[in-house]
């Protein structure tokens, strides 16, 4: 076997074939080279955009994946008796299953669709299986935004009209200054290393705002430490500084912003807090006005927005002449701005005052001296022409640092509406949007339905599952306003989640609140484990039955490709192909991969044939469609109009003849119309031709200032991409959330319910300001002194990396980080046990000293802990003997103390959008007794390997492609 | 003469482990043979690997740097492990200076990894032999891979380019210019190993033109000063 | 270092049979100032005992051996490899050994001298050169120093001469007090070496630091991942996981079992019965003063081995 080093080998041939990487969702472009049929290297393709030709850990372990024994590769069966959770199968056919599904949700769509709901994890092809939920019928469909970062999107959208998160991010070729904050790996992971590290080359400076610094935090020029969830105060008060010190840029937010729009300040009017409209409605877009007014300070009237020659008004107070007080924006921005100083911010996050001061400075100075000018010309949406483009290089990079908090949504806003002060929103140096955004803020391209009678037997939902509602008249609620979705999305409680709340669905479910469902089926996400907060008590509630015996939720299937905790609770497993077995597509319909220079999108080719019964999602998707006839996947006569999924992809039409489809490359019966044209038969042969990637560059100058380029609108609406060609105003003031405020005080048809009229009233604000986190603000944090928060680790994809021999190496069980002083003071030793306790519960896990994390702050490793013998792991894996899962610690609802909940549950969520509030938690820590065990706690018996898995566990594994032949 | 060696930049790695299991990747099912894993799913999982990255804290809250540090063999210039070995398994090659081990003479007798400071040898507890980083030379030797896949796997899988690849001895290559310009130095030169890989510093941002961050980079401790060369003002 | 027992073993075991031999070349040529044995029984018992100890050491050293079929290609580096010339040497003298009890057997007196002369020769440099395999690895500081040749020289002589005494105590009597007398004063300047290098040891500091290692000036720098979470050959390798208190222990009682009792059982009367107690005593203190000779040694590699998470 070994051979000598330098000599010539003799190997067999190999062929390489190239498709898209999913250890992650980053989805890198690669190339697999394969012997006798094995896998024997898998590497970044050079060729790809993306990646442009490196590899992460992860990608480069997929053969560990590939050949994994934790595969399920037959369709299987809780066995008769059998508790879930107990792991106790027996296999069954395809056949079987499919005619069990189809047979029971045949029942429900003839019945009560909404019975049946479909949640998908970390899935990208929410475009397949949103589009299955909403022909079924069924609004309880999302995927697991609601979980991971919504607040992200949405307050990003919401406020520019694009979002970091995939949508668009940092121009690091041309930025000089750099400032993360709150992020650990993200999504863009290759990319950003690559750009991250050209940018420290090339000189940029890079600082890094987190309580721990890790990863890319390492390399930062600086690192700000902060304590979790006050990011808010720190972004006010470097708003404040900026508006304080005038560093602001003064023409972007006149022109681009709604700084200039003047504002109703009639206390007394229905109206009041709402942007004045002009009264003429342009027809560009019937859902969003763009008649508002400035005021011109030269003549000293008001005027339309951009009314030539006029630079608006941004600070007064002004008259209408029917007698309405007004004021711009602006004003009322600076006005809320003023208290949150530096030395208050200081209080808070723990930065000094003077760092809060000169930071703000330092972006200041650096966007206004240090401006790049691209020789483009371009024409606004206002038909002016303007014969350059600016920059002010100061990039920002936010994730779930910020995201993850339920005070996140208004911290994204603060740090949007920096990001706007500075004048970088889709500017050289700045932010740059990526296709399909920018869209409106909010968009229009999805609209969830708003009345109960969407949900109707035998019928399509009435409307998209998931959507941007803009006004109270938006929201998806009954008669009574209670939520008409089981996640409660869309409801008064949350009214902005536009991701779906899946972090929800077990809990209302089971407790049958708002009602009970049938039939719940998860696709890809380990909901028993370290994607549902509370995980112990969401274990309970799955295997949890009424006084007759029956579950609580009555049929769960779970599709996945592993043995995970979650298989363990499923009636039905459906073995799912992995990422080298399957076609799959990276749609511009849904989350593509592109680029700030135009839109991208890709796809996956089968490498390798599926392993035994393994079935690819799609297909089951396709299949059941078919057989339950819905709509979109049948023919006018009632036959199957898709053969495949392949197939399904290439004939897909948005609307009949729209030419808009899954895919944006090689369109028309010719293969030559990018982004829209008639279906080409011959598409995937063209994507397997070309790197499984299709690209499309823009011309330059509608690259850029996006938000308001004719030139780009008449192309994006061209191709579909866009509805309308409206600009797309940045909301330094949120007249969205001002109607929902003012239905919280009695304005409107639609008014939340008395116990929650409050709560929107105090969220709501169109404002951005600063509150304590919920969980943080009813914590007892004399008790509770310390914050809890967990990290992404880069060698690891969340739960599912474990039954990866190579990765599992890195990350074999996990401690939990703090700060050598606090840990000295709570009489921890470093390596020793502890105990964490929050309000809901305690872990025991061992602790690792750290001068590397704030004092206030603890963290470990994100799902490094497994129950015991998942994963197809030995019962004395380390990962369930000394691994440990922080979400234990983490409750899925607000205590019930909390000052909102008065006797009502009450999710642990952002109350605007329903965020999870992940890193809320507060904790206290004390050495675990000398005669206690020494391992991890809570532990869960032991899960027995699935039939079908590989059931070797061999002492020595030496992996050599084309040796086992 | 030749003297390939990898330079790694801790200027920019963020210790994200893609040249730890792209170099297993490349060369388990490589000319060297597998490279093995011992409970690959069971209690305290071990395997061979040729290249860790580790992390190191610098310094004390709130002047705190976390150093992430990749380490394979460096591929000494003047390489304890070689003289030691009995078999002459070790040995330099002189064409292109890579230490090399031939796993057909090896007996796995351990002494040429105790005969190496930087702890980088390991022996296949599977196939008993001695194992180690061969700066990939069945991809930079293969005269059919195009010329930029001619580099070390763990070169082109590395997300920051933080590892440079080339001819330590031609003063043009891009590794002696960035082992020049950026202050480059040795690890443990006190043993003389001469190795000939290098490690690049932190190093301040430059191309800021802002009087107050000049200032607060000023200010701010040095947590991070090479030992070996100085680096560039 | 972790020892390794294949080690230990072989070069305890070696090194007695070495001394033994030495032991035996004193007696018969006359350099002990007595008289040479009487008959050929105790050259020819003693040979043999101490090829034997020879072969249970190289036995022992395959132990060591990933792939001990190929252990005839460890001879090809002599010109560089102390093991190399180790491996060399050690069958030579064993050969030699093996000669020179033929020789005493069948009564060749030429053969005896030439034998006699070739195996010491080849017995001081196989001292010297199984020495140098510890002390040419420079950066192992505790072992870099010609006190690690001594040492082994002296510790090699002394079990051995102990042995000679106890195998002369039942084969020539009159020899013992003389024996003993020499393996007592061998033991003591054994002692007397070894405890220097205890000595010298214990004010080493190392050359190599964290901020060497990674080259980064700074007093406080300390790893928090070694890059893999359970084990590997380089933890397995170069750290014992014993506690110090075992460490210093094991350094007691070696002092006590190689010098102090058979010093003190050499040193009375009624040699002839205790010396080969005394040897068992001296020979397992010497097991473990190997055993502290490796763990002693701190490996520079293990800088960068310190911590999982
Ligand atoms: N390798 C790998 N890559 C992944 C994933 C993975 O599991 N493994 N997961 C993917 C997924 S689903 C997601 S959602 C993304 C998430 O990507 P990230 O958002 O980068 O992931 P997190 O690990 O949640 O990072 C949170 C960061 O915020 C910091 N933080 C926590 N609270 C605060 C706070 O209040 N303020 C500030 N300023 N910082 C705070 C934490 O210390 C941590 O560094 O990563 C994706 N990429
Ligand atoms: N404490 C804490 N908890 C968190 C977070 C945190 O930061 N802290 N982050 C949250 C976030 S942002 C997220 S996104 C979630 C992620 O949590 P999950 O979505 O639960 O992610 P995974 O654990 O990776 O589980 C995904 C499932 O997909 C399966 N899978 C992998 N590949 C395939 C495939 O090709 N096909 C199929 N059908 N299945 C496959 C895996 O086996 C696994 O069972 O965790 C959340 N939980
Ligand atoms: S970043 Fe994600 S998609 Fe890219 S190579 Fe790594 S695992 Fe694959
Ligand atoms: S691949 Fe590059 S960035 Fe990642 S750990 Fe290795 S050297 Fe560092
Ligand atoms: S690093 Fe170690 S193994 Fe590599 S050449 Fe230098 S001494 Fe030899
Ligand atoms: S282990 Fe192999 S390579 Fe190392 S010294 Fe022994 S024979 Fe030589
Ligand atoms: S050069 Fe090749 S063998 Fe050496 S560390 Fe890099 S990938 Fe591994
Ligand atoms: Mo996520």
């Amino acid at each position: 076997m070994p051979t000598t080093t330098p000599a010539a080998p003799e190997l067999s041939p190999s062929e390489v074939k190239t498709t898209t990487c999913y250890m992650c969702a980053c989805r890198c472009g690669i190339k697999v080279t394969l012997r006798d049929g094995e896998v024997r290297y898998i590497e970044g393709n050079p060729e790809h955009p993306l990646n442009q030709g490196v590899i992460c850990a992860k990608g480069a372990s997929g053969i560990m994946k590939q050949y994994s024994p934790a595969r399920l590769t037959q369709p299987l069966r809780r066995k008769a008796g059998a508790h879930r959770g107990d792991a106790e199968f027996e296999v069954i056919t395809w056949d079987e299953a499919l005619r069990q599904i189809e047979e029971r949700l045949t029942h429900l769509r003839a019945t009560d669709p909404k019975k049946f709901a479909l949640f998908t994890g970390r899935d990208q092809m929410q475009a397949l299986t949103g589009l299955f939920a909403a022909q079924f019928g069924t609004p309880n469909y999302a995927a697991h935004g609601g979980f991971c970062s919504v607040n992200m999107a949405a307050g990003m959208i919401y406020t520019i009209g694009g979002s970091f998160w995939e949508f668009g991010g940092p121009d690091l070729d041309r930025a000089k200054l750099f400032v993360m904050i709150g992020t650990a790996e993200d999504h863009h992971s290759n990319p950003l290393k690559i750009a991250i590290s050209k940018f420290k080359r090339s000189g940029g400076k890079f600082i890094s705002i987190n309580p721990v610094r890790t990863g890319y935090s390492a390399i930062a020029d600086e690192w700000i430490p902060i304590r979790p969830g006050t990011d808010g105060a720190l972004l006010l008060a470097l708003n404040a500084e900026l508006v304080r010190e005038k560093l602001y840029d003064e023409d972007f937010v006149g022109e681009y912003t709604n700084g200039g729009y003047l504002v109703n300040d009639d206390p007394n009017s229905p109206q009041y807090g709402l942007v004045v409209a002009n009264g003429i409605t342009p027809a560009d877009n019937p859902h969003r006005n763009h008649s508002q007014l400035w005021w011109d300070a030269g003549i000293d009237a008001a005027v339309s927005n951009h009314a030539s020659g006029c630079k608006p008004a941004l600070n007064g107070k002004y008259t209408l002449p029917d007698g309405m007080p007004v004021r711009p924006a602006f004003a009322l921005l600076c006005e809320r701005l003023e208290p949150y100083t530096p030395e208050w911010a200081a209080e808070i996050t723990g930065i000094p005052a003077a760092r809060i001061r000169s930071l703000a400075r330092e972006m200041g100075e650096i966007a206004r001296d240090q401006k790049i000018t691209l020789p483009l010309a371009w024409t606004d949406s206002w038909g002016r022409t303007h014969d350059s483009i600016t920059g002010n290089p100061v990039a920002f990079h936010a994730m779930r640092g910020l995201a993850a908090h339920s005070n996140g949504f208004q911290t994204i806003r603060a740090l949007s509406i920096l990001m706007s002060l500075l004048g970088t929103i889709d500017r050289p140096g700045g932010f740059r949007h990526k296709a399909p955004y920018p869209r409106g803020t909010p968009p229009v391209f999805a609209r969830n339905p708003v009345t109960p009678d969407a949900v109707k037997p035998n019928t399509p939902l009435g409307g998209a599952p998931l959507g941007f509602p803009a006004s109270p008249d938006e929201l998806f609620v009954d008669d009574a306003g209670s939520p008409m979705r089981i996640d409660k999305a869309f409801s008064w409680e949350y009214p902005l989640a536009v991701h779906g709340m899946m972090h929800n669905v077990i809990a209302n479910a089971w407790r049958g609140d708002p009602y009970k469902i049938d039939t719940l089926f998860i696709f890809m996400a380990n909901m028993a484990w370290n994607s549902s907060m509370n995980t112990s008590e969401t274990r309970r509630m799955l295997n949890d039955r009424n006084e007759n015996g029956e579950y609580k939720i009555p049929f769960i299937i779970v599709c996945d490709a592993f043995e995970s905790e979650m298989t363990a609770f499923a009636d039905l497993i459906l073995p799912d192909t992995t990422y080298l077995e399957r076609h799959d597509v990276m749609s511009m319909l849904d989350r593509p991969i592109s680029e700030f220079d135009g839109p991208v999108d890709a796809v996956r080719v089968p490498i390798l044939p599926p392993k035994g019964q393994c079935r690819p999602f799609q297909e089951v998707i396709v299949e059941l469609a078919s057989r339950l006839k819905l709509p979109a996947f049948t023919n006018a006569d009632g036959t199957r109009k898709f053969r495949d999924y392949p197939d399904f992809v290439v004939n897909f039409q948005t609307a009949p003849n729209s030419g808009q489809g899954y895919l944006t490359g090689w369109r028309g019966e010719e293969g030559d119309k990018p982004m829209i044209g008639a279906p080409n038969p011959k598409q995937w042969d063209m994507y397997a031709k070309n790197n499984c990637v299709h690209q499309h560059h823009l011309p330059p100058e509608i690259t850029y200032m996006r938000n308001w380029n004719q030139g780009y609108h008449d192309w994006a609406t061209n191709v579909k991409l866009r509805r309308y060609g409206d600009p797309i105003m940045i909301q330094l003031y949120a007249e969205v959330l001002q109607r929902f405020r003012l239905a919280a005080r009695g304005h409107g048809k639609r008014q939340p319910p008395a116990h929650l009229k409050d709560r929107i009233e105090k969220y709501f604000d169109p404002l951005p300001f600063y509150y304590e986190p919920l969980e943080v603000s009813i914590s007892d944090k004399q008790k509770y002194p310390l914050a809890a928060i967990t990290q992404r680790p880069m060698a690891m994809y969340h739960s599912w990396d474990s039954q990866n021999a190579w990765l599992r190496q890195i990350h074999t069980h996990n401690y939990l980080f703090i700060n050598t002083k606090t840990a000295q003071a709570a009489g921890i030793a470093d390596g020793g046990w502890l105990w964490v306790e929050s309000m809901h519960g305690k872990v025991r896990c061992m602790c690792r000293y750290s001068e590397a994390v704030e004092p206030g702050t603890v963290w470990t490793w994100n799902a490094i802990g497994k129950s015991r013998g998942a994963w197809h792991l030995a019962e004395d894996a380390n990962e369930s003997r000394r691994g440990f899962l922080l979400n234990h610690l983490i409750s899925d609802e607000l205590p019930a103390n909390a000052s909102e909940r008065e006797g009502r549950r009450m999710s642990n969520s952002d109350p605007l959008t329903g965020q999870a509030g992940w890193y809320d938690v507060r904790v206290r820590i004390y050495p675990a007794g000398a005669d206690e065990p020494q391992e991890s706690s809570p532990q869960f018996n032991a899960l027995k390997p699935l039939p079908g898995t590989t059931k070797l566990h061999r002492l020595w594994q030496a992996f050599a492609a084309g040796e086992s032949k | 003469m030749t003297q390939l060696a990898l330079v790694i930049d801790l200027n920019v790695c963020v210790g994200c482990h893609a040249c730890v299991t792209s170099c297993k990747e490349w060369n388990t099912s490589g000319v060297a043979g597998s490279l093995s894993d011992e409970n690959p799913y069971g209690k305290d999982p071990s395997g061979t690997f040729f290249n860790r990255v580790q992390t190191f804290e610098v310094g004390e809250f709130p002047n705190t740097q976390t150093v992430h540090f990749p380490k394979s063999c460096l591929h000494c210039e003047d390489p304890p492990c070689v003289p030691v070995c009995p078999t002459g398994a070790s040995y330099k090659r002189q064409t292109d200076g890579l230490v090399l081990i031939d796993y057909d003479k090896c007996i796995g007798c351990n002494y040429c990894s105790w005969a190496c400071p930087y702890g980088v040898r390991e022996l296949d507890e599977n196939q008993k032999v001695m194992k180690k980083c061969t700066l990939c030379v069945d991809r930079i030797n293969d005269t059919s891979l195009a010329d930029e896949q001619r580099k070390p796997a763990c070169v082109l899988a590395c997300p920051t380019n933080a590892r440079l690849y080339g001819d330590i001895h031609d003063p043009e290559s891009i590794v002696s210019k960035a082992i020049r310009e950026n202050g480059g130095y040795q690890l443990m030169p006190e043993w003389e190993t001469k190795p000939a890989n290098h490690y690049l510093p932190r190093r301040s941002a430059s191309a800021i033109d802002n009087e107050l961050s000049r200032k607060v980079e000023q200010q701010r401790p040095n947590t991070l000063k090479p030992t070996g060369a100085p680096s560039k003002p | 270092m972790n020892p390794a027992f294949s080690v230990i073993f072989l070069t305890t075991l070696i090194g007695a049979g070495q001394g033994l031999f030495l032991a035996l070349f004193a007696v018969e040529s006359g350099w002990l100032g007595t008289a040479p044995a009487t008959g050929a029984a105790l050259y020819v018992r003693g040979d043999f005992v101490a090829l034997a100890l020879l072969i249970a050491g190289l036995i022992a050293s395959f132990f060591h051996l990933g792939h001990p079929e190929r252990a005839w290609r460890a001879v090809a580096m002599w010109r560089t490899s102390w093991l190399s010339r180790e491996v060399i040497v050690l069958p030579l003298f064993m050969a030699v050994v093996a000669l020179h009890g033929v020789c005493h057997f069948s009564g060749g007196t030429s053969g005896v001298v030439v034998t006699g002369l070739a195996g010491a020769i080849l017995c001081l440099a196989l001292f010297y050169i199984t020495a140098m395999n510890y002390v040419c690895i420079k950066f192992l500081q505790e072992w870099a120093t010609p006190l690690t040749i001594v040492n082994y020289t002296l510790l090699g002589c002394a079990s051995g001469f102990t042995l000679a005494t106890a195998l002369a105590a039942s084969l020539e009597p009159a020899l013992v007090p003389t024996l003993a007398r020499w393996a007592l004063n061998l033991t003591l300047a054994a002692a007397a070496a070894r405890i220097a290098s205890l000595i010298r040891n214990a004010r080493l500091r190392p050359k190599s630091t964290m901020q060497s290692a990674i080259g980064i000036q700074n007093p406080r720098i300390v790893q928090k991942a070694q890059g893999f979470m359970g084990s590997s050959f380089n933890t397995r390798e170069f750290f014992h996981g014993k506690s110090r208190q075992l460490v210093q222990s094991v350094k007691w009682g070696f002092l006590l079992l190689v010098f102090v009792i058979p010093a003190w059982l050499l040193s009375g009367s009624n040699v002839e019965n205790k010396a080969a107690f005394a040897f068992l005593i001296q020979y397992i203190g010497l097991i473990a003063e190997r055993w502290y000779f490796f763990a002693q040694a701190r490996h520079p590699q293990n800088l960068y081995y310190q911590a999982a998470s």
